[in-house]
């Protein structure tokens, strides 16, 4: 049982993989931005995927406080590079942007 | 489904013939049925981002599939471990995960809606093989 699980863990994480660099296709040739962004997005998820099923492979549960890591920075990443590509800029504040719409 | 019954009972044969772990079988039964089923949903999503035409299209493909994909496996993994830390670990990535994806997922579809990314209407034609197929 314990053998059985292990060579399926294994499997899942190639198909992982195999996902992952299908993904990359997208991140390649994306024609705009924005199709860019939403590859690596979810590359991130599947990274996360992969961690967490690969550290069940190799029975050795550190990896999941990476994974855990890795899902916050991943959405930080692409919430500062959205919000980079909207102002040109990092260090706007979007209190005085609101309030330049409203005047 | 034959080779779960299999293992099971060679891991069961050393000390009675009849003595099959059924909970561990069903355990066994339970993750391996999620974690194909997150594999199918994550196989597919990334088909979907390769093939379908349009932004808005592809990050409907990518968006769904992920989170429900990404959530299924790791269930399967939770079902794995059982009552361990690593599972309460598990269980606090797949709440990040369920938080932060559909919350991307929104804030990529905004700023392109911001920044005047037309969607694609009309009728779908399928890209030819010899013309620009965007």
């Amino acid at each position: 049982m314990e053998h059985f699980l292990g060579y399926f863990n294994l499997a899942a994480a190639f198909f992982v993989i195999i996902s992952m660099v299908m993904m990359l296709g997208r991140l390649m040739g994306g024609p705009t931005l924005y199709d860019r962004l939403l590859a690596v997005n979810s590359f991130g998820t599947k990274t996360i995927l992969f961690l967490c099923v690969f550290c069940f492979v190799i029975d050795r549960p550190d990896g999941v406080d990476i994974a855990l890591l890795y899902a916050l920075m991943n959405f930080i990443a692409t919430i500062a590079v959205l919000k980079f590509f909207n102002y040109k800029n990092l260090g706007v504040s979007l209190l005085q942007e609101q309030m330049e719409e409203d005047s | 489904m034959i080779s779960l019954l299999l293992a099971a009972a060679s891991a069961a044969e050393p000390s009675a013939a009849l003595n099959i772990d059924w909970l561990g079988l069903l355990r066994t039964a339970l993750a391996c049925l999620s974690i194909l089923a997150g594999l199918f949903f994550v196989l597919a999503g990334t088909l979907g981002v390769l093939r379908l035409p349009d932004f808005y299209t592809r990050l409907h493909a990518a968006g769904m599939t992920d989170t429900l994909g990404a959530e299924l496996i790791l269930l399967g993994l939770i079902i794995q471990s059982g009552f361990t830390q690593m599972s309460l670990k598990l269980l606090l990535v797949a709440f990040f995960l369920l938080l932060t994806s559909p919350t991307a997922t929104h804030a990529i579809a905004y700023a392109a809606h911001k920044a005047g990314l037309e969607p694609k209407l009309g009728k779908y034609k399928a890209p030819s093989v010899d013309g620009d197929g965007s």
